[in-house]
């Protein structure tokens, strides 16, 4: 069974990030780059996958910029069989739909019984990737799951995605897309043996010519970014407790509305 | 002409990379509890055994990764400098040292009977060399191994033997022969053995200590200890110089260690000296703060680049007696100054465990002491390097 993983390099959630003097992006010097959170977890579920068959094949694919191979080296070296990085300039301002039109030629190339990617990157937060990415394969699609099983013959897969106060349960036939949640799983580490593996392993170079993509301009652009307004200080309310206390409910109430 | 070259390989960054990460998936709390508790961090050890860290130095062909003193150096800086301390990093270091001497000169037949279970963790070692009579001066080792046809029998008493109450073996040296049966050259007639810790013929009797609580350090007593002639590392008799060659590593190990143990206490003092408000300003404008922490990172630097110089050297075959030495000395010097600056940093605070730098600063003391001293660090290169006479 082929499993393909679509992940994304994001800041290391430690950064600071800073605007640059161009308004429409971040300040990348500096920046610790890791493959985001969620996508983590789809790299660890399909090698789980793949463990518990005994066979198969995990594809890691990554859009970005050269730095990206480095994202792509950790899921070799995490366990993954191969790798495919679209970087072409022309794609270096994709939004979401251009990145699963992208995507979505990968996978009709390597044709994967499946594909796994995060619920969302958790540097732009807009979680539209593996839903789009289904709509153009005309797969069906299962977000944020927390957990999955895949039938012995490879014909279906059986998700549970929590909802408010249970766990809900779907049979998708497959090919399908899924989208992983935290709680899915724990990812490993990678080994030293995979680390040095994942040398040795194949980082495939693709460019948008050979993805046949067309019109390659993406329908949102970014306008600016806005840092957030400073937070007000805090006030600390002196006195007695007695009279703090009324003062504390009277400026929640009538300052702050907030009871 | 472009020999000068102070990078990193892509796979060493990620060496660095990878361990920080495992490391720091371990808080500091974690080594507080440790410490507290005296409990010896097997979670931690276990982590780095599943992915495969522990075998690092061991050759491939007995299912190690054969890589450098260099990477191993790297990695036990990572640990050290995610705050596990030495309480975390001496578990480790005992995968990279002891099993040295035996990949170097042992028999094919001991290395693939016990490397193999080396690199995947499931033996762990203690090192037994210093003894209450023969510290820093080791050709005055008492225990003796007397040869009974294809065995030896031990007796004899060694102490700070590290991670004895875990060892399943022991890398001891031995005298075979009494040490004035070859005049004029007393380092003759040791023997070097990797055999079982068998418990039925070793005492262990634990040393308090001050710091490394969880990781214990042991009088041993060895009482008839039978270890099979085909144990022996190297040539009978010869053990001492078997060792030598790998006393260097060793020194890389342990400065770069003190290193990083450095760089954890730095970093807390730096976060401290930020937020810490007296005088209705962080303490950190204050140059009398700022400046011996811009001094311990220097220090720490300076001392890093010549352990991985000496580390270089080594995996490169060339003679690294001298750099090796110089970087423990330059090591244990930086790593006490980053941590005992860290702590006045705190202020009292810097005396509270909470805080976790005094822990750090109690385990780097130890630098400064083992595996050799600072003055016997200094004997030798005043000897060795300015050729200046021998004092003792
Ligand atoms: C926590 C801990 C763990 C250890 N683990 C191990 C282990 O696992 N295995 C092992 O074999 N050993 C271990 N050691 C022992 C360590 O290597 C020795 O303590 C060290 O070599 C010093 O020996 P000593 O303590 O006998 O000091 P001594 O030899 O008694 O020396 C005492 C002091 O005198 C100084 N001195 C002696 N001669 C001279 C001279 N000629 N010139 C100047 N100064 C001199 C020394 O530098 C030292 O400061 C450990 C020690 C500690 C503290």
């Amino acid at each position: 069974m082929k499993i393909l993983v679509a992940i994304k390099q994001v800041p290391d959630t430690a950064t600071q990030v800073k605007i640059s003097g161009d308004p429409k992006a971040i300040e990348t010097s500096g920046i610790t780059w890791i493959i985001s959170p969620y996508d983590e977890f789809a790299v660890e579920e399909a090698l789980r996958i793949k463990e518990k068959r005994g066979q198969g094949d995990v594809v890691a694919v990554s859009l970005g910029p050269d730095r990206v191979k480095e994202a792509l080296r950790s899921a070799l070296a995490m366990g993954a069989d191969r790798a495919v990085h679209v970087n072409d300039p022309a794609l270096a301002g994709a939004d979401t739909l251009l990145t699963a039109r992208a995507l979505a030629a990968v996978v009709k190339q390597e044709s994967p019984a499946l594909v796994i990617c995060g619920r969302q990157a958790i540097d732009d937060d807009m979680g539209a990737v593996g839903a789009q990415l289904a709509e153009l394969l005309g797969w069906p699609c299962a977000s944020w799951i927390m957990e999955e099983t895949v039938d012995a013959d490879a014909k279906t897969v059986r998700v549970g995605r929590q909802v408010e106060g249970g766990l809900e349960v779907f049979d998708l036939p497959l090919p399908a897309v899924l989208s992983a949640q935290k709680g899915l799983n724990e990812p490993r580490y990678p080994t030293l043996k995979g680390i040095m593996g994942a040398k040795k392993k194949e980082i495939k170079d693709v460019k948008a010519a050979d993805l046949a993509l067309g019109d390659a301009a993406p329908q949102l652009t970014v306008t600016t970014l806005e840092a957030l307004p400073p937070r007000p200080p805090g006030r600390i309310i002196q006195g007695e407790v007695k009279d703090a206390v009324k003062e504390l409910v009277r400026a929640l109430r009538e300052d702050a509305k907030v009871i | 002409m472009a020999a000068m070259d102070f990078a990193l390989t892509e796979q060493q960054q990620w060496i660095r990379k990878e361990v920080a990460a495992l490391a720091r998936s371990f808080p500091p709390e974690y080594w507080l509890e440790r410490d507290r508790t005296a409990t010896y961090p097997w979670e931690f050890v276990r982590a780095f055994g599943q992915a495969g860290w522990l075998g690092m130095i061991v050759p491939e062909a007995y299912g190690g990764s054969g890589l450098g003193v260099t990477e191993a150096a790297l990695m036990l800086h990572e640990i050290c400098a995610a705050g596990a301390g030495t309480t975390g990093c001496s578990p480790v270091h005992f995968y990279c040292f002891p099993p040295m001497p035996v990949i170097k000169h042992g028999a094919e037949a001991l290395k693939q009977k016990y490397l193999p279970r080396v690199a995947s963790g499931e033996i762990v070692m203690s090192f037994g060399v210093t003894e209450p009579n023969a510290g820093t001066d080791t050709s005055r080792i008492q225990t003796f191994a007397r040869r009974d046809g294809d065995r030896f029998v031990v007796n004899g008493r060694k102490v700070w033997n590290t991670n004895a109450r875990q060892a399943t073996h022991i890398l001891l040296l031995a005298r075979t022969e009494p040490r004035d049966a070859h005049p004029g050259k007393p380092f003759r007639g040791m023997t070097l053995f990797f055999t079982e810790f068998d418990r039925a013929r070793i005492t262990v009797q634990e040393i308090e200590k001050l710091g490394r609580a969880a990781v214990d350090s042991n009088e041993i007593f060895i009482d008839g200890l039978e270890v099979p002639a085909e144990n022996v590392v190297g040539e009978v008799g010869q053990g001492f110089y078997h060792l030598l060659d790998s006393l260097n590593p060793e020194r890389v190990f342990t400065g770069i260690e003190a290193v990083g143990i450095g760089r954890a206490a730095l970093a807390r003092a730096v976060d401290y000296a930020r937020e810490r408000v007296v005088f209705d300003r962080p303490i950190g404008k204050n140059q009398a703060i700022a400046h011996p922490l811009a001094a311990a990172w220097a220090r720490l630097e300076a001392a890093e680049m010549m352990c991985l110089k000496a580390a270089w050297l080594f995996d490169q075959g060339q003679p690294c007696g001298a750099e090796s030495n110089a970087a423990k000395f330059l090591a244990a010097e930086a790593g006490f100054e980053a941590c005992d600056a860290a702590l006045q940093t705190h202020g009292g605070y810097g005396y509270a465990k909470e805080f976790h730098v005094e822990r750090l600063w109690r385990e780097v003391r130890l630098y400064k002491i083992a595996p050799v001293s600072q003055q016997m660090v200094l004997n030798h290169l005043s000897e060795h390097v300015l050729g200046l006479p021998r004092s003792y």
